[in-house]
């Protein structure tokens, strides 16, 4: 009773002989299928260096190429030859010539010698098959693929298109039904005699010549009809990255391959020394006795993947650069925009860095230079304050302060009189919580000292610039949290819009605000929006003021420095 | 793309071929042992002018790497680089008298032998002072990168130069012959860059770090672009077009993901800022042979001047690549 390994090699065979002499070695008889495009010196030395072993044979060569029969067909020469040749043999191990054994072949031997009548191949109905690259499952049994897709991508696609237009189907044989799995398996003589010696096997065989990767669905289809003891999982560890190609292992997978326990790992690249001197030692030889365990190494591997396919949200780098729309998240994380609240509140920002866990910034896209928080020249990442450098390119500078700054949040203050590049940024990024006091640039300009037609002509300008800012974020495309109050809502009652923004952004303690931030004096406010109409302008974002002259309406003692509620 | 633009660049290409082909006559064998080559080697290219100090070190790195040939072409070297290098086994050197600036900065003699002797190699153009790192350099070879680029039917291999600078004045910390320079210039910028796409050649265009940020803070599109594609499965057919910024078929310059994803890349590790950079600024503002009227040296001269010290308090120090993969500055891709 042992186990005979079918090895299909076609490169790579200085290791390729060193792991055959491994299993030969260790009474594991070989069969080995060399592909025929190989040349005839390299087949002949590599023949020759093996010739001292009488376990291990060569049978009929094919020329093989990916996705193609000739893959069956070789498995099939090489099983063949091993059911005949080698009658002690009870199970039969495909591998290729980059598997590398893990364990040692006695362990290997013994786990299948208590599962005498057990299948390990992986077999999968095409409805429940998450893996296949590209779109092809059921229709690899259903269509035609008479040119290859490796050398004629094109006409292979372009067939393809057609028998789906035409509605072509092929008809799959009676008593078949289709199964996909890894094209590494391990079956039983009883079973794999039964599939090589069916009578119908022509007429299958005939079939599965134009199914597409039919060594992918060959025995994985058929062993179905003669087992029932099917383990539906690959005793060979094989990742396949997205595109369908398997993983390479290298000499610092060392350890990981070690704790998988799995028997056979594959690809292994040939140059990974440690690997193989490692694993094709005597040395270290522990019977574990361990089940398979390949989810750490699946984790890794799936990790790989998910990194080429979706990539870090929020980055962008040389290698990740995605087309509008595909960003998957436009920044890395939440951040706060704040529009007139500096301009209303005069330590706006102390305060807030007071009541929430987060870095604020001033006005960042200050036209005078880049307000980074406590007035630094350079912030996270070697960001200059130069506005220049940000005007450049205002994009790049916002997501690369937010991916700088990952795990702490970043709040800003923001106005009309900022760079507006951004706009359309800011209002489809889901990540941004924009909190508007619509008017309040007004503020600065009522305390200022400038010739009121200078006001004036600033006034109109600031207000032209916010009203398409706030279109931009009430637009129907608007992915951000946006609230919208306009100066009179607000002063009106600060207290409960600024708990809601602290709130969403977390404060630092759970209670409610027991102190606001102190506001400017707005005594004369209405007065002064009264003088913009009176010169013909017509602010209309502050909403509602009370007009005129406040101290005859409205009699308001000075505000108290804090509010306690 | 449309085909009349596809064919313009088609004729591009062969237009720096041509040249590249009449500049050969500039080119003087020194020592040409690429007979040496092997089918399966990696190659080295590379342009330089009076970089003796810095060689010892550079050709170690590399091989270690496991470059096997190192191509060379020296412009005019009067420091003893030429018989440095004439006398490595592994080093074909080729000399150039004439114009730096005419070759289109070298790249026009370095088309040419690549174009006669890179057919069918990985081979990697950098300057002396560039060092590429790659996921998992420090326990994988080059030919690993390589053998799973061809597994995975890709061509070229992208890596942003990453300037690296000393902490405190430049001159502060003399460079010996043979040390690693990142001993010295260990820190870099992490995250001021800033990508664009140039839509006619298909490539990204990064620029910042600490040039940008100290020399061309009030100009930054005249800062130094950052983008490099330095490492390409070389076919007789390619052409550099301006540095190793961009290359031609444009496809080669797609490394870069589209769709949200990865793709692998790696870093230049640029080690310009030591103390033999003044010496060489000063030179090359005299001789002008740098691009775009040497407006670079010209930068750093006047900055230089009065505060020589890149380093801030945001500056980062340099560990290994895995420090830079987290910092997002290059990535493994799908490569695991």
């Amino acid at each position: 009773m042992t186990v005979g390994i079918v090895m299909l090699v076609h490169e790579a065979f200085d290791r390729a002989e060193q792991v055959a002499r491994h299993w030969a070695t260790h009474d594991c008889p070989v069969v080995i299928h060399v592909d025929k495009r190989v040349k005839r010196g390299a087949y002949s030395s590599f023949a020759s260096n093996l010739s001292d072993l009488d376990n291990v044979k060569f049978c009929g060569r094919h020329k093989c190429e990916w996705g193609t029969w000739s893959l069956v067909a070789a498995s099939q020469t090489a099983s063949e030859m091993m059911l005949k040749s080698f009658t002690e043999v009870c199970h039969v191990f495909l591998a290729s010539g980059s598997c590398l054994p893990l364990r040692p072949v006695e362990e290997m031997v013994e786990y299948l010698g208590d599962r005498p009548m057990t299948n390990f191949i992986e077999s999968v109905t095409t409805e429940d098959v998450p893996w296949t690259v590209g779109g092809l499952d059921a229709e690899r049994f259903t269509l035609r693929f008479p040119f290859s897709w490796k050398r004629n991508r094109r006409l292979f696609d372009a067939y393809v298109r057609t028998q789906r237009r035409l509605k072509f189907k092929r008809r799959v044989p009676p008593g078949i039904v289709p199964h996909l799995g890894s094209q590494w398996w391990c079956l039983t003589r009883q079973t794999l005699s039964a599939i090589l010696e069916d009578p119908e096997r022509e007429a299958y065989d005939r079939y599965f010549k134009k199914v597409w990767i039919p060594d992918e669905s060959y025995y994985q289809t058929l062993v179905r009809l003669y087992s029932t003891n099917i383990e539906s999982r690959s005793l060979t560890l094989s990742k396949f990255d997205f595109q369908g190609k398997p993983h390479i292992f290298y000499d610092d997978h060392l350890q990981l391959l070690r704790r998988s326990d799995c028997f056979v790992a594959r690809k292994i690249w040939p140059h990974a020394n440690k690997l193989y001197d490692g694993f094709l030692s005597n040395a270290a030889k522990l019977m574990t006795g361990a089940e398979p365990n390949p989810g750490k190494i699946d984790r890794i591997f799936s990790k790989a993947v998910e990194r080429r396919t979706k990539g870090r949200p929020g980055l962008y780098m040389q290698s990740r650069f995605p087309n509008e729309g595909w960003e998957n998240g436009q920044t890395c994380a939440q951040y706060s925009v704040f529009e007139g609240f500096s301009e209303l509140f005069e330590d706006f920002d102390q305060w807030l860095n007071r009541m929430v866990g987060a870095r604020v910034h001033g006005h960042l896209f200050a036209p005078e230079r880049v307000n980074f928080a406590n007035g630094q020249p350079v912030f996270s990442g070697a960001l200059t304050d130069s506005p220049d450098v940000r005007d450049y390119n205002p994009r790049a500078f916002l997501t690369s302060l937010i991916w700088n700054t990952r795990g702490e949040r970043q709040c800003f203050q923001f106005g009309p009189r900022d760079t507006q590049d951004l706009n359309w940024f800011f209002a489809k990024d889901p990540n941004a919580q924009i909190s508007v006091i619509s008017g309040a640039w007004a503020v600065p300009l009522f305390h200022s000292n400038k010739n009121f037609s200078d006001i004036r002509r600033e006034a109109a300008r600031l207000q032209k610039i916010e009203a398409v800012h706030l279109e931009v974020l009430r637009s129907f495309y608007s992915k951000a949290r946006v609230r919208i109050w306009t100066m009179a809502e607000f002063v009106d009652n600060p207290m409960e819009p600024l708990q809601t923004i602290i709130d969403e952004i977390g404060a630092r303690s759970p209670n409610r605000l027991a102190e606001a931030p102190k506001m400017v004096s707005l005594d004369g406010f209405g007065q002064f929006l009264q003088n913009l109409k009176n010169q013909g302008m017509q602010p209309h974002l502050m909403g509602d003021f009370p007009a005129g002259s406040d101290p005859v309406n409205n009699p308001r003692k000075p505000r108290k420095p804090y509010l306690v509620k | 793309m449309g085909a009349w633009r596809s064919y313009r660049l088609r004729l591009q290409r062969k237009r720096w071929r041509i040249r590249a082909f009449r500049k050969r006559r500039e080119l003087a064998e020194i020592a040409n042992r690429t007979a040496a080559i092997k089918p399966k080697d990696i190659l080295v290219f590379s342009t330089l002018r009076n970089e003796r100090i810095r060689l010892p070190f550079f050709l170690k790195y590399y091989r270690d790497m496991g470059v096997n040939h190192f191509v060379i072409v020296d412009n005019n070297s009067d420091d003893g680089s030429r018989e440095y290098l004439a006398d490595q086994p592994d080093v074909s050197l080729w000399t150039a008298d004439a114009s730096y600036k005419r070759a289109r900065f070298g790249v026009d003699w370095l088309n040419w032998l690549q174009l006669k002797y890179a057919h069918g190699h990985w081979c990697l153009v950098v300057d002396p002072d560039e060092f590429l790192v790659y996921p998992f350099c420090d326990t994988r070879p080059l030919r690993a990168l390589t053998d799973w680029l061809d597994a995975s039917s890709i061509k070229s291999f992208g890596a942003m130069l990453l300037d690296m600078y000393p902490k405190g004045p430049m001159d502060a910390q003399p460079y010996r012959e043979g040390q690693d320079p990142f001993e010295i210039a260990s820190w870099f910028d992490s995250g001021n860059y800033m990508v664009e796409k140039n839509s006619k050649f298909g490539n990204l265009w990064i620029q910042g770090g600490p040039r940008t940020r100290a020399f061309f803070y009030d100009n930054p599109e005249r800062a130094p672009a950052l983008n490099k594609v330095p490492l390409v499965k070389w076919d007789r057919s390619y052409a550099y077009v301006s540095s190793t910024h961009m290359v031609l078929p444009r496809g080669l310059n797609l490394v870069y993901d589209e769709w949200g994803g990865e793709k692998a890349s790696g870093c230049l590790l640029h080690a310009k800022f030591l103390d033999t950079f003044s010496a060489k600024a000063a030179e090359e503002l005299e001789r002008r042979q740098h691009y775009a009227g040497s407006h670079e040296y010209r930068a750093y001269h006047q900055h230089l001047k009065d505060d020589p010290d890149l380093w801030c308090k945001w500056s980062e120090k340099y560990i290994n690549w895995r420090q830079l993969e987290i910092l997002g500055l290059m990535s493994k891709g799908n490569w695991a």
